[in-house]
């Protein structure tokens, strides 16, 4: 099957997976050689070499913030939440599109996520990471961040669990825990290919210890197979959870813009937006320099514009809906507070978020934009900065103008807020790109499952 | 035909056959091989291939994994685990024999209740699903036997695909229908591509030297920090505990007698404006606060100190009240703070002005007599001056008794002083008898 044949869609059979004629060797061969090549594409190295760069600010910003205080930054009075939670929820709804792949896929039999799998689960755990790093360094005396445990003490206090920043703790924890168990057990039997086709010795030490010995026996396939299952049947509820509590940060509170029940099911829809857009942002380029092209198929980036078409227009319902709801409850707080969204003092970036959010993915309509890999890295891009848009406007306009016009203030990002946005991209790359040159970037045992003929006949 | 691995030579000791590990080029030939082996009523054996071959499970005979119920059963546990701590620490507080850091303390929060399944639900949920996904993890580690990196097949080199794409079958020696030749026959029959023998790994199951002194001493560098926080808890030291963290221990700002640089007195502390007065201590009644007005010496109050001299008030202020209590208040507090040197009569003999006589101090001036004509003379704001201030050696006595009391140390004294020069008729009728 070629990859202009891939696109054409017969209705008597289900499209093909791959192209080119694969078989278990070769799709090994272009995985495997990936990480196994003495010197990445020079490429790899520039980018490195940015994002290693980025990382060393955003730890010096980080030190800063630890020593002088919570002051550096643009929170103040009415703004007392800014930059710190809207990138923690921006980079947690990023990671949400990788367990939906991983795992809503999975139950959904949409076999075409074999490909594509792992690549996101490792986005999900790296912006997991990128994520938390923000509630455990606003915290301001973070020498005492365990006192969110639940631990015995002799103050006799515990954590309030009514609370939905607790919530938060447990949920993103384990989200994170579950997150990085379901990435790592998928990659066992990979590590184990790595590990037999290793040619140095420290190579076969280092992929076998992690690989854990790991055979191939079908009696481990059979329980390595349930476990796999019932991970996935896990994750599916958690990621749904996880954000909506995120948006419980919000929904629960008073605050005009804030309180509304939609906030759930919202976040979700945005979180998997946002994340399917950052996973074509970086598998487009990822697929063109190691070679990818014929497991992560024309096909493969294709559907995920479709996903990234629909929940699009959920969040662009969920912006109209807020608006009538305002109107049809008569709350004039409520009125006022969305109307000061789209002509207020940030007026502006109300409008960068309507047009990357709801007018960009309107492209994806179109068969041409949908199977173009530059039009959908571009629209990706745009599609993420306006769902960081959507975090500013939710969490800035709705502080900054509340109920009483004594309380109203205006908001500055300091540059240590700018810098700790930017970092913590280089932050997320770093690990990616140390990802990509060590670890298999492609579910190879998933993909080979896949392969039309793996199976034989069956009788 | 069956490969025989060969050691350096055919002298040494073989290690013992592990098992037979046949290989075969695609997954429809395994699973009919798979059957193959389950019929002829193998027990110990194997498939592996790169991925989960579909129908292989059946094709050996392989009866499901208990991983599930494992997982549920964690699941339930962390729900019970979970409501039970959100349900201890927030909604009691129980008096328990318990070690004081388990108590729970359920704090009330706007007057809602102290038990709230609702707001309880949301970690209830994640700590199930942590449990669950934890018990899923390990459960495939326990029950795969996994971590095992010894494994007799993987001395075999052809083995080394079985990750890639090719597929094998190995049957344990231990099998009780085990026989190198009659099992290799029967493999072959199935339609391997080839046959071979495992042995046991030439090192055995020890694990390397080098694995063995890391993790002792990695053991023992662990053990370093519990044995000195043992030590140290079990000491009494001399210094003061390190304090990191300062926190707001020492704050840039003023106390009162710090000195500052700022001021041009050095004092951090400011003085009042001129005319401040605190408040109520605008004492602008001057007939009760001081018992005089000031007033020039012709009579009229004026405005530069030296021509002024104090004008006393002859009549108590009108916040006093004459009275008999107000007399018997005066009496007590002229004899806490009066009597020592005036005497109980006012004479001027009380115990310090008899002492100082007795040791012809020198600088002792005696306390004048209240019943002298001077005394008598004088008005009561006069008196009240001389309590407020002193006068000569008498130190002034504002600081110890307020001005009402003062008033009524004054009202004493008057009645004091009319005791000495009273007549028959300043005495009562119904007591003349007894003075009789």
């Amino acid at each position: 099957m070629s990859a202009a044949d891939i696109l054409h869609d017969d209705l008597t059979q289900r499209p093909p997976l791959v192209t080119g004629r694969q078989d278990s060797a070769s799709v090994t061969e272009t995985v495997c050689s990936v990480a196994e090549q003495a010197r990445p594409p020079a490429a790899w190295y520039l980018a490195f070499a940015v994002s290693s760069s980025l990382t060393l600010a955003l730890l010096a910003a980080i030190v800063y913030l630890i020593v002088t205080g919570v002051g550096v930054w643009g929170n103040n009075s009415p703004v007392f939440w800014g930059f710190p939670i809207i990138n923690f929820v921006f980079w947690v709804g990023i990671g949400h599109a990788g367990t939906l792949i991983s795992a809503i896929l999975f139950l959904f039999r949409q076999k075409w996520r074999t490909s594509i799998n792992r690549f996101a689960e490792a986005m999900t755990i790296f912006a997991v990471v990128c994520a938390g790093l923000f509630p455990a360094i606003h915290v301001g005396r973070i020498w005492l961040v365990y006192w969110m445990a639940p631990y015995p003490n002799q103050m006799a206090m515990w954590p309030q669990f009514r609370s939905p920043l607790m919530w938060d703790v447990f949920a993103v924890s384990t989200y994170a825990t579950v997150s990085a168990l379901f990435w790592y057990l998928g990659m066992i039997p990979d590590l184990a290919t790595l590990r037999d086709r290793a040619k140095t010795t420290l190579r076969r030490v280092l992929y076998g210890l992690a690989a854990m010995g790991w055979r191939g026996s079908a009696r481990q396939w059979h329980v390595y197979e349930r476990a796999y299952l019932l991970l996935a049947a896990l994750a599916t509820p958690l990621v749904l959870s996880v954000h909506s509590v995120v948006s419980f940060d919000f929904a629960t509170a008073q605050l005009p813009g804030w309180h509304t029940t939609i906030f759930p099911p919202y976040f979700v829809a945005g979180a998997i937006f946002s994340g399917f857009a950052m996973v074509v942002t970086l598998m487009v380029p990822a697929r063109a320099f190691f070679g990818l092209k014929d497991l992560v198929t024309v096909r493969h980036l294709e559907n995920m514009c479709k996903v990234i078409l629909a929940t699009g227009c959920m969040v662009g319902y969920a912006y109209l809906i807020e608006f009538f709801i305002a109107w049809y409850g008569g709350n004039p707080y409520e009125q006022f507070a969305f109307i000061n969204r789209g002509l207020g003092p940030y007026a502006w970036a109300y409008w960068i978020m309507v047009s990357c959010n709801v007018l960009v993915p309107q492209i994806f309509w179109f068969k041409r934009a949908r199977t173009t890999p530059w039009i959908m890295f571009l629209a990706a891009i745009l599609v993420n900065v306006g769902m960081w848009f959507e975090r500013f406007v939710i969490v800035v306009t709705s502080l900054s103008r509340d109920f009483l016009p004594s309380s109203w203030g205006e908001f500055t990002p300091t540059p240590i807020d700018l810098l700790m946005l930017v970092g913590s991209f280089g932050l997320f790359f770093t690990l990616f790109l140390l990802f990509v040159r060590y670890l298999p970037m492609v579910a190879m045992a998933e993909v080979k499952t896949v392969l039309p003929g793996a199976h034989g006949e069956e009788h | 035909m069956t490969d025989n691995e060969t050691t350096t030579a055919e002298t040494t000791p073989q290690p013992a056959v592990a098992g037979l590990l046949a290989e075969f080029s695609s997954a429809e030939v395994l699973r009919a091989a798979a059957e193959g082996v389950r019929d002829e009523g193998y027990s110990r054996w194997d498939v592996h291939s790169p991925f989960p071959v579909h129908g292989i499970e059946r094709a050996m005979g392989m009866r499901p994994t208990v991983l599930p119920w494992v997982v549920l059963g964690a699941g339930l546990f962390g729900a019970a685990a979970a409501l039970f701590l959100q349900w201890w620490t927030n909604a009691t507080s129980f008096d328990t024999s318990l070690p004081n850091a388990l108590r729970g303390y359920d704090w009330k929060v706007s007057g809602k209740p102290a038990f709230s399944l609702p707001a309880n639900v949301p970690i209830i949920f994640e700590i199930v699903i942590l449990f669950s996904a934890l018990a899923a993890f390990g459960g495939v580690f326990a029950l795969c036997r996994l971590p095992r990196y010894a494994h007799p097949v993987f001395t075999s080199r052809r083995f080394g695909r079985a990750t890639t794409d090719r597929f094998f079958i190995a049957i344990d020696a231990e099998d009780p229908k085990f026989d190198e030749a009659a099992t290799g026959r029967l493999l072959e029959s199935l339609g391997a591509t080839a046959v071979e023998t495992c042995r046991e790994p030439a090192a055995g199951h020890r694990v390397p030297w080098g694995v063995r002194w890391g993790v002792i001493t990695l053991v023992v560098l662990a053990l370093v920090p519990l044995a000195l926080a043992a030590q140290y808890r079990s000491m009494t030291k001399r210094r003061p505990r390190i304090h990191p963290v300062q926190d707001m221990d020492f704050q840039p700002k003023a106390k009162a007698q710090a000195a500052s640089p700022l001021f041009a007195d050095g004092r951090a502390a400011r003085p009042p404006v001129a005319g401040t007065v605190a408040r109520d201590a605008l004492r602008d009644d001057e007939h009760f606060y001081q018992g005089y007005t000031m007033k020039k010496v012709d009579g009229e109050v004026a405005e530069k100190s030296e021509e002024m001299v104090k004008d006393f008030f002859d009549t108590f202020p009108e916040q006093v009240t004459i009275s008999r209590a107000a007399a018997l208040r005066g009496q007590a507090r002229y004899e806490i703070y009066c009597a020592t040197c005036h005497g109980l009569s006012g004479a001027g003999d009380g115990m310090t002005a008899a002492r100082a006589l007795e040791r012809r101090d020198r600088d002792w001036a005696t306390p004048v007599s209240f019943h002298t004509p001077d005394v008598r003379g004088q008005p009561v704001g006069q008196i009240y001056d001389t309590i407020t201030n002193g006068i000569r050696k008498m130190p002034g006595y504002a600081a110890q008794i307020p001005p009402d009391d003062r008033w009524a140390i004054v009202l004493y004294v008057r009645a004091l002083q009319r005791s000495r020069f009273a007549t028959m008729d300043d005495v009562p009728a119904d007591v003349r008898p007894q003075l009789r």
